[in-house]
């Protein structure tokens, strides 16, 4: 059963096939034994499960159960849980055992979800490799000497070594995207407030944006339906109607007008990749799309603008964990600033102490116009090449990530060039803008992914097209070697 | 540009980081490779742009000056590195 879909799953529940106890039972053996070679989870909530599990048994039995109803996910380990040790991987929150539900907890729990586990990441949500995660680093089922991605690695790995047949995860400058292309599997980030951030823990507030990873568009869908809506607990979260994210999924694509920017495919980027990206937009063409070359032209702008921004919204948000109200304590300070120095110096790792102090730099006196200014007027030039291209076309595709997984190790001593991993995903956040990530190809044998990128709010059109693409290949379907089923 | 061993040790100061006396040279050499990057951004000509702080530029909503929040003062205290008597405790403060 664990190659099938979320939907084929919840087909199998329907039909009586299998109950959810069955069900989490494997899952739960299934990651008991095979999860000590991906380091997907943090912790594993088999009990709760297990009570979940028979819950939404004996809903289905009445007929009280929806489309998830019994359906096992696991949630990236920045999202509050009540009851279990919410981590956001780090050494300052090890001890934290979160009071409250995140709202997409909650909604996910009412309708009849299975909570399987909480998923490996980089700390805080900061890193593209899942490097800097305080458990140790979680690997690509693909190849377990190369990383996962990140920062939702552990969601990502676990749903491509087939260990949940669905993940959340959260995306500030790629973390739901990028895991997802180099894990091979199908992870979208929604418009920025489609999501709520109750929960969440904050990285950086204006591009912070959970969404769902998992094998296909469809399953996408079915768990965004479960995430969306408003929120009045978060103060950005977007005031639109609800809708059904699978409504649309078998629409033809005959007339799809897809933009290619240029600047995508310039000589930094991976000649396999590059090759596997074009197969895919051919096979768009022979469902129906028309396809045109366009221009983002401050594409290479994202990434200095993005790490002003970000490092600065953390470097604030970040400020709450002070070793007073919750999280680690460094034993016995002497005065208060030594109790706030240590328990955060000690705390924190080292790429959440570098950005703490980048944020802290740029905000400070006299460089607040150079760099925190100057880098909210190249997101706004960043949004507009969006707007722009988008009044021509109705998506953008493009590579997920310049090259297939790289090994552990290969970045972690040079942030810098862990920043560049980002160059495709970062201006969707700064611009606000969705993204789909899907499987369309191997080079090496490594997954390759392909971004589609749409307008505000048209997570439906992205997981149509998206969809149309996995009835026409079968990339989707592949399996590491190693997790086979 | 570039920030020297007590630059870093003011900023690592402002955001309330103790920094091992050992570590702050390497910090010095990533944050001024990090800001050789952003650098980038000073050759753009963003002269008269409006700086962007929300993507679907959004103002904070308001709401009705209403008690909604139950009192969860256990609850949140039970996560407290310290309490007692219901309040959080640090160290004195006050001589």
């Amino acid at each position: 059963m664990f190659d099938k879909t979320l939907a084929e799953l919840a087909q199998g529940l329907e039909r009586g096939d299998f109950s959810s106890t069955e069900l989490t039972q494997a899952y739960l053996q299934r990651i008991n034994t095979l999860d000590s070679r991906y380091n997907s989870f943090i912790t594993i909530t088999e009990e709760q499960a297990l009570a979940q599990a028979q819950a939404a048994d004996e809903a289905r039995a009445t007929g009280n159960g929806g489309a998830l109803c019994g359906l096992p996910i696991a949630h990236k380990d920045l999202f509050c849980t009540r009851g279990v040790r919410t981590s956001s991987a780090s050494k300052m929150l090890d001890n934290f055992v979160s009071p409250y539900d995140a709202t997409i907890v909650s909604r996910l729990k009412n309708a009849g979800t299975v909570t399987l586990g909480k998923l490996n990441m980089d700390e805080f949500a900061m890193g593209s490799s899942n490097e800097s995660s305080f458990y140790g680093p979680a690997r690509n089922p693909w190849n377990t000497d190369c990383v996962p991605g990140g920062s939702s690695g552990g969601s990502a790995a676990a749903v491509a070594a087939r260990l949940t047949p669905a993940a959340t995860g959260s995306d500030t400058g790629g973390s739901i995207r990028q895991p997802a292309a180099l894990c091979g599997i199908t992870g979208l980030k929604p418009t920025y407030g489609r999501v709520s951030r109750y929960g969440m823990i904050a990285f950086a507030s204006s591009l912070d944006q959970a969404g769902p990873m998992a094998q296909t568009a469809e399953d996408c869908g079915m768990i965004l339906n479960a995430m969306a809506g408003f929120d009045p607990m978060d103060s950005t979260s977007a005031e639109r109607d609800m809708e059904d994210y699978t409504a649309e999924l078998n629409q033809p694509l005959a007339g799809l007008k897809i933009g290619l920017p240029k600047e995508y495919f310039s000589a930094a980027l991976d000649a396999g990749v590059a090759e596997q990206v074009r197969n895919a937009v051919a096979e768009f063409e022979k469902l129906g799309a028309t396809v045109k070359e366009v221009s983002l032209p401050n594409t290479e702008l994202c990434i200095p603008a993005y790490y002003i921004l970000a490092p600065a919204e953390a470097s604030s948000n970040l400020s709450r964990f002070d070793g007073v109200r919750y999280g680690y304590r460094c034993d016995n300070p002497v005065d208060l600033e030594d109790l706030y120095k240590r328990s955060r110096g000690e705390g924190f790792g080292a790429e959440v102490k570098r950005r703490i102090m980048i944020g802290t730099y740029a905000l400070s006196a006299g460089y607040y116009d150079a760099y925190y200014n100057k880098a909210q007027q190249i997101r706004r030039m960043i949004q507009q090449d969006f707007v722009n291209v988008l009044n021509d076309v109705d998506v953008i595709m493009g590579p997920t990530t310049p090259q297939p997984a790289f090994k552990l190790g290969e970045k972690s001593s040079d942030p810098v060039s862990m920043y560049m991993e980002d160059i495709f995903t970062l201006s969707l956040n700064l611009a606000g803008l969705p993204g789909i990530s899907v499987p369309c190809g191997q080079t090496n044998g490594l997954p390759v992914g392909l971004q589609i990128i749409g307008n505000y709010f048209a997570e439906s059109k992205l997981l149509n097209v998206a969809h149309q693409f996995q009835q026409a290949t079968d990339w989707h379907k592949q399996i590491p070697a190693g997790a086979e089923v | 540009m570039s920030l020297d061993r007590s630059d870093v040790e003011q900023i690592a100061h402002l955001a309330r980081l103790q920094i091992d006396a050992a570590d702050v040279d390497s910090y010095g050499d990533s944050l001024n490779s990090i800001l050789n990057l952003v650098d980038q951004m000073q050759a753009t000509n963003t002269e008269g742009v409006e700086p962007l702080a929300h993507p679907l530029d959004a103002v904070q909503r308001l709401r009705a000056d209403e008690v909604t929040e139950p009192d969860q003062r256990e609850a949140l205290l039970s996560v407290a590195p310290a309490t007692e008597e219901g309040l959080f405790l640090v160290p004195k403060v006050i001589e």
